[in-house]
């Protein structure tokens, strides 16, 4: 039923996916952490860069990456210097781009859940001599974890679902940058339907199966 | 400073709609009530002690040690410092069993236990749910559980904010033998935050009071308590703390006498063996003074006394009258007609006729 080029791009797809989660749950940590507790000025400005993506149409934030990381970019040039070379049209590219693309679908349920959590843990840890490091890792990251689900899961499937990035900053190479969304868009272009339906199915079946198993979890544990 | 102090605290903070103020010294060894009314800075005071209130400027030096010298860019960070610190709630970690809470703090104390666990468990009486989440306890066994977890890392200084706040009558009763306990067998210094009257004079052996982010006296519970100069704000529930002994039961009147130096009181009958040690408050609106020894009264509490002061009340009509029973200080509530009346005066003596002995039990 599904061809050797759609297993592929399913591969890529969840490849894709799972790096792109797994970077942004590492740098979204910290800035979401900031966001939370931060009282600086800046907190207004770094709020509404990291949610731009919620807004922008992708083909746009695809636009300026594809800029800043081509040729005649600053990043461009740095990659370059660096020996590897330039990243559009290539799947480190397209990872960059995701993480971009999907930043605030991981900082925002981050940063609820530390808000969530308030200070008064953190001083309680610190009255037992835990370390500020220490009771991040004892006592922010468990009470948390509901939102560290909500944030894998949200970046994962929004990573799964992006387009116009991808056409934008990786194109449609086989085994490379061409994902699920992009093999779809090549069956209907191709009047392969029936193709494109599995695929399209396949997608719609699993969004839906993730966002129903996020939205009847239980609620977050309430802090006593 | 005295021999004994131990800690010697000066803070500033200033924000906007509230400055703290004080310099302080505090006892090393028992239990020293921070009283006054909300606002008064008393739990600022204390999260200045803990280290908490990062906007806190001073010095703080504890035995010896020091924990905060701003001048100098010293700062100890909470987690450095040995305190245990006990929250108006409980703030149990709502993802840990209540072993899981108590092991928290005494497994990241690297030098050896003064305290076992096992004593703190018992002190406290949760050894039956040592296996519970928090949310499966009440919120007094949650209150014990977060005493024992502060006591269990052998803290050399025990910091409590309102412990009993949070919790309805019931709990509280239920939570205060384990402090008293906790008062006559831990040798560490204890502040205790507090705007329960009844609370500081049950549990404290000095006393703080503070206004407006000021200290307004401090000393021993009894000598403050006794002293006429305070606030008016204090002088409404005006009143004296006395520490007595069982001395004898009157089965037949179902009656209990109370020694203390200088007196004793009778009350109703009380459970205590002979020779306990029992607290008492006596307010200044419940002591009223006769000249001569009154007869034919059904009063029984009459004490021989001396007036040593007399000062303004808190209202125009009323004067306070502080007394020496044999040593021990009283204050009488009285009108200021009466007192003319009477023509008190510093050396006089008379008798104070006690209307009513609130036993602190």
């Amino acid at each position: 039923m599904l061809s050797a080029v759609d297993l592929a791009a399913i591969w890529l797809t969840i490849k894709l996916a799972t790096i792109t989660t797994a970077i942004l749950l590492i740098v979204g940590t910290p800035i979401a952490w900031w966001l939370a507790r931060t009282r600086s000025r800046f907190k207004g400005l770094i709020g509404a860069i990291v949610a731009l993506p919620l807004v922008l149409p992708p083909t746009v934030l695809g636009f300026y990456l594809l800029i800043t990381l081509g040729p005649h970019g600053p990043v461009g040039q740095f990659t370059q210097w660096l020996g590897i070379g330039l990243l559009p049209f290539t799947f480190a590219g397209l990872v960059v781009a995701s993480v971009f693309y999907s930043l605030p679908f991981v900082v925002q349920p981050l940063q609820l859940a530390f808000e969530a959590i308030g200070p008064r843990p953190l001083e309680v840890a610190a009255t037992l001599r835990a370390g500020p490091w220490n009771s991040f890792f004892t006592v922010v990251i468990p009470l948390a974890k509901p939102g560290f689900i909500t944030a894998a899961i949200l970046g994962f499937t929004h990573t799964i679902g992006e387009f116009g990035v991808v056409l934008m900053i990786g194109g449609n190479i086989p085994e490379k940058t061409r994902v699920v969304s992009v093999q779809i868009y090549d069956h209907v272009e191709a009047l392969e339907y029936a193709e494109a339906h599995v695929l399209a199915g396949g997608l719609l079946l699993f969004s839906f199966l993730v966002l129903l198993a996020l939205y009847s979890r239980k609620g977050t544990r309430v802090w006593q | 400073m005295t021999p004994d102090a131990a800690i010697r605290a000066r803070f500033q903070v200033i924000w906007p709609r509230f400055t703290l103020d004080i310099d302080l010294t505090l006892p090393g060894r028992g239990v020293t009530a921070l009283f006054g009314h909300s606002g008064s800075g008393k739990t600022t005071l204390l999260r200045c002690l803990a280290g908490l209130e990062r906007h806190c400027v001073g010095l703080l030096h504890f035995k010896g040690e020091i924990w905060q010298d701003s001048e100098r860019g010293i700062f100890r960070p909470t987690h450095q410092r040995p305190l245990g610190y006990v929250f108006q709630e409980a703030s149990l970690f709502p993802h840990l069993s209540v072993q899981k809470n108590l092991d928290y703090g005494r497994t990241r104390v690297n030098h050896a236990h003064k305290v076992s666990l096992e004593d703190v468990v018992e002190l406290l009486g949760i050894a039956h749910l040592l296996d519970r989440m928090p949310d499966r306890l009440s919120g007094g066994e949650r209150q014990r559980v977060a005493i024992a977890r502060s006591l269990a890392t052998s803290p050399e200084l025990l910091l409590m904010d309102e412990p009993l706040a949070a919790l309805d009558l019931k709990r509280k009763n239920e939570i205060l033998p384990y402090l008293e306990r906790l008062r006559d067998e831990l040798d560490i210094p204890v502040c205790y935050v507090s705007h329960s009257p009844d609370e500081v004079a049950r549990l404290a052996d000095h006393i703080v009071l503070l206004a407006e982010g000021r200290v307004v006296a401090a000393g021993g519970l009894r000598e403050t308590l006794a002293r006429l100069d305070l606030p008016t704000a204090f002088t409404e529930d005006a009143g004296v703390v006395i520490e007595a002994v069982v001395a004898s039961h009157d089965e037949a009147y179902h009656l209990t006498r109370l020694d203390f130096p200088g007196g004793s009181v009778v009350v109703a009958r009380r459970p205590e063996a002979i020779g306990r040690q029992l607290r008492f408050r006596i307010y200044a609106r419940d002591v009223s003074l006769t000249l001569t020894r009154a007869e034919g009264t059904s009063i029984i509490n009459l004490l021989s006394a001396t007036v040593t002061e007399v000062a303004d009340a808190d209202t125009p009509a009323h004067v306070l009258v502080q007394l020496d029973v044999g040593g021990t200080p009283l204050i009488a509530r009285i009108t200021r007609r009466s007192r003319d009346h009477l023509h008190l005066a510093p050396g006089q003596p008379l008798w104070a006729q006690i209307k009513a002995v609130a036993l602190l039990a």
